[in-house]
């Protein structure tokens, strides 16, 4: 079910701006993988590599080679589609679609990809929205548009209408940031919840969010602005917060730097 | 000294005291009287114009006094925020007395042939000294004319905005858009010459024996040419406004591009190109000129588009308001008013179609 994520020598480009180098992870199936760092070192643009989704951006490009269980995503005969399919992704804000109600934004990757049977999104929408903790604040409203739920519920409707599709792995990009607390809380519970199934990876900028839920954490950083962001440290989350090896990854997550 | 001092000396706000004195409605409408009748003072005995101007001068009168006098009571900041307020106000009844004047000089003189024998016959046979005739004929023109217009414009104008937002990149687009700009200015007569000398002399005898004809599809081309860059550059516009992380929403569920921009681009900006669509019927609608030349008029009805002249609404008031029938006005003003009425009615109609697919 979930899939093995390797990246080896990983670059990746805005036109002639080269926005990260070289970078080398493997992540384990059914783990959890934070990755942290100051803005702009390139997290983000490693994350949406992952899954393609760095190819939208007008003359963004990758050199390296990056395999779902050794399949290159990025080789000729891939289609892009497919790897999305297999690689889901929660973005930083929430980005329910405004046309459609709760129900049909759950089950609108099953539907826009073909899937008719009215049992079937019926069954979907049911269990994604119950894997994302949302089934019981929304089970009366299935028709009101996702628009209308608080900014909490929004990116747990996100969350389900992502684990909906069933991937294999499951990208988020700082997806508390614009969130309270508490629906943060929610949504680091339902993490936990979806590692049994999924290959999780985040993009965090709260370091006790990362020592919090993951199993290995990724710190990336840049020399100065202009520079590629580079992966400094990849490690086991308890050996990065307690004994990094690089100065530069103490430095960052005391507080030194950063 | 703090920003509340900079209030005029005998409204001093202090710290301690952040009240202040407002203007009484009644200051308020006597300046209104006061500014009206300084108006008409000047303007009735010197003579040099009527009430209109007596409004206009007592209006300019009323927001000086309204100035000086706010200034004194409530200090200079709230009288010009008093000020700019009714000025604004004046401005939008400005704006709207055209509008009402038309609507109501429709009404009053176009009721007058609101009656079943306008709807339901031709200028057939009619003399100038028959009181009766209708619009029946023009009003089929109208609807076929537009009808085939919006049928070929909206869909190619939609998919050319489709282009240009999410595929369009580099020269070729560029050189598209230039054009599609350039388009928007061509006035609708160079329109119908360009389908009179295209359609009508080149095209048209190919399917009629070798005889040039007029056409109401000769003239829904014509119109078809107008509608198409106003509808292409209000979609992009929409489109555009369409944020991209509801595109990535999409992608990342492993959704294809075309499947995005059916499912999930074009319904959030549906109501918005709706209402650019119906911008360019309503214009279409309201052409006279491309339809003279390329339709012909018709005093008959002539149920097919594709064969022989065809009247249209627009071209009906002309023809009418221009004939020397005293029965004739008649028939212009309610063709006027049924034109008005009819590209409300589609225009209401598509809002709420519209309303009614994006929002439950």
């Amino acid at each position: 079910m979930a899939k093995r994520i390797e990246a080896s020598n990983v670059s990746s480009y805005y036109g002639n701006f080269k926005a990260i180098d070289g970078i080398s992870m493997t992540v384990e199936p059914k783990t959890i993988t934070a990755l942290i760092g100051p803005s702009g070192c390139g997290k983000s643009t490693f994350l949406r590599s992952i899954n393609r989704m760095h190819e939208v951006l007008p003359n963004a490009r990758i050199e390296g080679r990056l395999t779902i269980d050794d399949q290159n995503i990025y080789d000729p005969d891939v289609d892009v589609t497919a790897v999305r399919r297999l690689i889901g992704m929660v973005f930083q804000r929430p980005n329910p679609f405004p046309t459609m109600s709760i129900y049909e934004n759950v089950v609108a990757g099953l539907k826009l990809n073909g899937v008719k049977k009215k049992s079937v999104l019926d069954d979907a929408a049911e269990q994604s929205l119950k894997s994302a903790n949302l089934w019981n604040e929304v089970k009366d409203r299935l028709n009101r548009p996702g628009a209308g739920l608080s900014g909490g519920q929004q990116q747990r409707l996100c969350i389900a209408r992502t684990i909906a599709v069933e991937p294999q792995v499951v990208l988020m990009d700082e997806p508390c940031s614009a969130l309270d607390p508490i629906s943060t809380l929610a949504i680091e519970d339902l993490m936990f919840k979806l590692k049994d199934r999924f290959t999780i990876i985040i993009v965090t900028h709260n370091m006790q969010q990362a020592a919090r839920v993951s199993d290995k954490t990724g710190f990336f950083s840049i020399d100065k602005t202009g520079d590629p962001g580079r992966l400094i440290e990849y490690d086991d989350t308890q050996k990065i917060f307690s004994n990094p090896s690089e100065k530069k990854t103490e430095d960052y997550i005391t507080g030194r730097f950063g | 000294m703090t920003l509340l001092q900079n209030e005029a000396s005998d409204v001093v706000m202090t710290p301690d005291n952040i009240r202040t004195r407002k203007l009484p409605v009644a200051y308020n409408i006597g300046i209104a009287v006061a500014a009206l009748a300084i108006a008409a003072a000047i303007v009735f005995p010197t003579g040099i114009g009527n009430w209109v101007l007596v409004v206009v001068l007592g209006v300019v009168f009323y927001l000086i006094g309204l100035q000086v006098i706010a200034g004194r009571i409530e200090g200079p900041r709230a009288a010009r925020n008093r000020m700019w307020q009714a000025a604004i106000y004046c401005a939008c009844v400005l704006a709207i007395l055209p509008l009402a004047s038309v609507v109501w000089t429709l009404v009053s003189k176009g009721v007058s042939r609101l009656d079943g024998d306008f709807f339901g016959s031709s200028m057939n046979n009619i003399g100038a000294r028959d009181p009766n005739g209708g619009a029946y004929h023009a009003i089929i023109g109208t609807l076929e004319q537009v009808g085939i217009a919006a049928l070929m414009a909206v869909p190619l104008g939609v998919l050319g905005a489709i282009y240009l937002v999410e595929y369009g990149k580099g020269k070729f687009a560029g050189t598209v858009r230039f054009f599609v700009d350039v388009m928007t200015g061509i006035p609708s007569i160079v329109a119908g010459l360009f389908v009179l000398s295209f359609w009508v002399l080149i095209v048209s005898p190919w399917f009629n024996n070798g005889t040039p004809q007029f056409s109401g599809f000769a003239a829904s081309l014509a119109l078809t040419v107008l509608m198409l860059p106003t509808i292409v550059r209000s979609t992009e516009e929409m489109l555009r406004l369409v944020p991209g992380p509801l595109r990535e929403g999409a992608y990342a569920l492993g959704v294809p591009k075309w499947k995005t921009i059916v499912k999930v681009v074009l319904p959030t900006a549906l109501p918005g190109i709706v209402t650019g669509v119906m911008l360019a019927i309503a214009r279409a609608a309201g052409e006279t000129a491309p339809v003279l030349l390329v339709a012909g008029g018709a005093a008959a009805i002539n149920f097919d588009p594709f064969s022989g002249g065809q009247q249209s609404l627009s071209l009906f008031v002309y023809q009418q308001a221009a004939d020397a029938s005293r029965y004739a006005p008649a028939r212009a003003w309610t063709a006027a008013l049924t034109l008005v009425a009819l590209v409300l009615v589609l225009t209401i109609a598509a809002k709420l179609l519209a309303r009614r697919s994006s929002l439950r």
